[in-house]
């Protein structure tokens, strides 16, 4: 059981790191500004979510695990309200300084 | 090189990278940016020096309260105009040279310790048992260096007066300019209002658990102030006049209370700042929850600014 | 295991590092994204550091930084100039 929960978690893992490598391939090489953060909100979502995924049968108890989950949520929560506020600058093609 | 090795080098040259942008950028903006970004990884630095209450207190006020501070006085600075001299290459080598100097000396300092390190670790854990605490940080903050503490936390207060000094006369007692636009974005106000509930709960038990865990009472207490920081922005309550009682009283209740505690050190266990024996852990966390309320008070306080409005009757 | 995952935590860290080139290319706004994943990314590194070594704190860590990690973004994109206009007679 244990090495299906290992694999389980080095799968979830990579897959998190892959798409943390996504996000950073999208911000250096997406042409416009819109467009990376497009890849960077995949990569926050996914990538995180992924991570902890594979971390949570590694927890040291149910309420480990539901802290993970909480952090998650926090970091959605919080991305995607920076999201929201970049992109509506952006198409208002305000300039942030 | 093993990966360890691999990876501390990637991180102290991404950092030393970073330092140079911050220093070379040409716009405020993008030095803020790449000061904050340099914060981050500097909490990561601490993580991996195995460091965790440095590294949670780095990320909160090295990285994000300065940051934001940094951003907010660049807005205000902005309409003024520049200076008529900027600096010339003599002055900006001297710079160079002497902060070069420092840095190789303290390189130096850290490459040449003897082996193994002189250190009071050792002794600080020793005593713990009779502080009643599990954490050796807050150990020395609150009960071995406590009157240190207090003075820090006096600074604190005193940097508040010191920014609200900068007011012209007639705004003395008025309230600090609002921290976010008159019409804020919707996804800011969502943020605040589900972030802000979890964020005290989370702030409150950084602070609590920091008697036995990585924690205290300034991590907990900056996660507080980013939490009202937060509500602010998005417009949900706005920064108190700098006259009302309350808020004064929350500034100064952190190092009032402390020095009180010292001043009941004689009567009560014998000396300035000696907490009773058998009672030291209430007596600390005591402390420490008014350290927490001054320092959630404070830190927004510095980030609003001096008042810019008239006090109404 | 607990190689892989330090392994994957420093591979995150050195990604999303990798993505800070934006810092020093591109608009300011690319600089603040480049910042958010270093967040997120450092989040994550702090998480499989934490599972894979098991020192106390460092998921504390991890939970205080996805606490502020948008704050400093937020609030950069909110003292923009611009959108503060009725508000800007602060230094009067």
């Amino acid at each position: 059981m244990s090495v299906v929960l290992d694999l389980f978690t080095v799968l979830a893992v990579g897959l998190g790191v892959f798409f943390f490598l996504a996000g950073t391939v999208a911000l250096l090489r997406f042409p416009d500004s819109l467009s990376r953060l497009h890849g960077l909100t995949k990569a926050d979502n996914l990538g995180l979510g992924l991570v902890v995924l594979g971390l949570i049968p590694r927890a040291a108890s149910p309420l480990a695990a539901l802290k993970l989950i909480v952090l998650w949520a926090l970091v959605q929560l919080g991305s995607a309200t920076v999201a929201q506020m970049i992109g509506g600058a952006l198409r208002r093609r305000e300039e942030i300084e | 090189m093993t990966l360890f090795e691999a990876l501390d080098f990637s991180l102290a040259a991404i950092v030393l990278g970073l330092a140079a942008r911050t220093i070379s950028a040409r716009r405020v903006f993008g030095a803020v940016v790449a000061y904050v970004a340099y914060g981050l990884l500097l909490a990561i630095v601490w993580v991996r020096l195995y460091a965790p209450d440095v590294a949670l207190t780095e990320a909160a006020i090295g990285s994000g309260v300065t940051g934001v501070l940094l951003i907010s006085a660049s807005t205000r600075l902005g309409p003024l105009p520049a200076p008529d001299a900027p600096p010339g290459a003599a002055l900006k080598a001297g710079a160079a040279a002497l902060s070069a100097l420092v840095a190789g000396i303290v390189a130096a300092a850290v490459l040449y310790l003897p082996d193994p390190a002189p250190s009071l670790a050792p002794e600080a854990d020793a005593h713990l048992a009779e502080t009643g605490l599990g954490n050796a940080v807050t150990a020395v903050l609150i009960a071995y260096r406590s009157f240190d503490t207090m003075l820090e936390k006096v600074v604190l207060v005193l940097a508040v007066a010191g920014v609200w000094s900068v007011a012209p006369d007639r705004f003395w007692g008025g309230a600090p300019a609002p921290l976010g636009p008159a019409a804020p974005d919707a996804a800011l106000v969502f943020l605040a209002r589900v972030i802000a509930p979890i964020g005290a709960v989370i702030g409150v038990q950084m602070f609590w658990v920091g008697a036995d865990e990585p924690g205290g009472a300034f991590q907990g207490g900056a996660i507080l102030a980013a939490m009202w920081m937060i509500v602010m922005m998005a417009r949900l309550t706005e920064p108190p006049r700098i006259s009302s009682g309350w808020l004064r009283l929350a500034l100064i209740a952190g190092p009032g209370v402390f020095l009180l505690a010292g001043l009941a050190g004689p009567v009560m266990a014998g000396s300035f700042f000696a907490f009773p024996p058998g009672f030291t852990k209430p007596v600390i966390l005591f402390i420490e929850a008014f350290m927490v309320l001054s320092i959630a008070v404070t830190l927004p306080l510095l980030v609003a600014g001096p008042p810019n409005r008239e006090a109404r009757r | 295991m607990n190689d892989a995952l330090l392994a994957a935590a420093g591979i995150t860290l050195l990604t999303v590092g990798a993505g800070l080139a934006r810092v020093l290319s591109g608009r300011e706004v690319d600089g603040l994204m480049a910042v958010q994943l270093l967040g997120t990314g450092g989040i994550a590194a702090l998480l499989l550091a934490a599972s894979a070594t098991g020192v106390a704190g460092v998921e504390n860590v991890a939970l205080g930084l996805a606490l502020l990690a948008s704050f400093a973004s937020v609030a950069f994109v909110n003292a923009s100039p611009t959108r503060r206009g009725s508000d800007r007679d602060e230094n009067r």
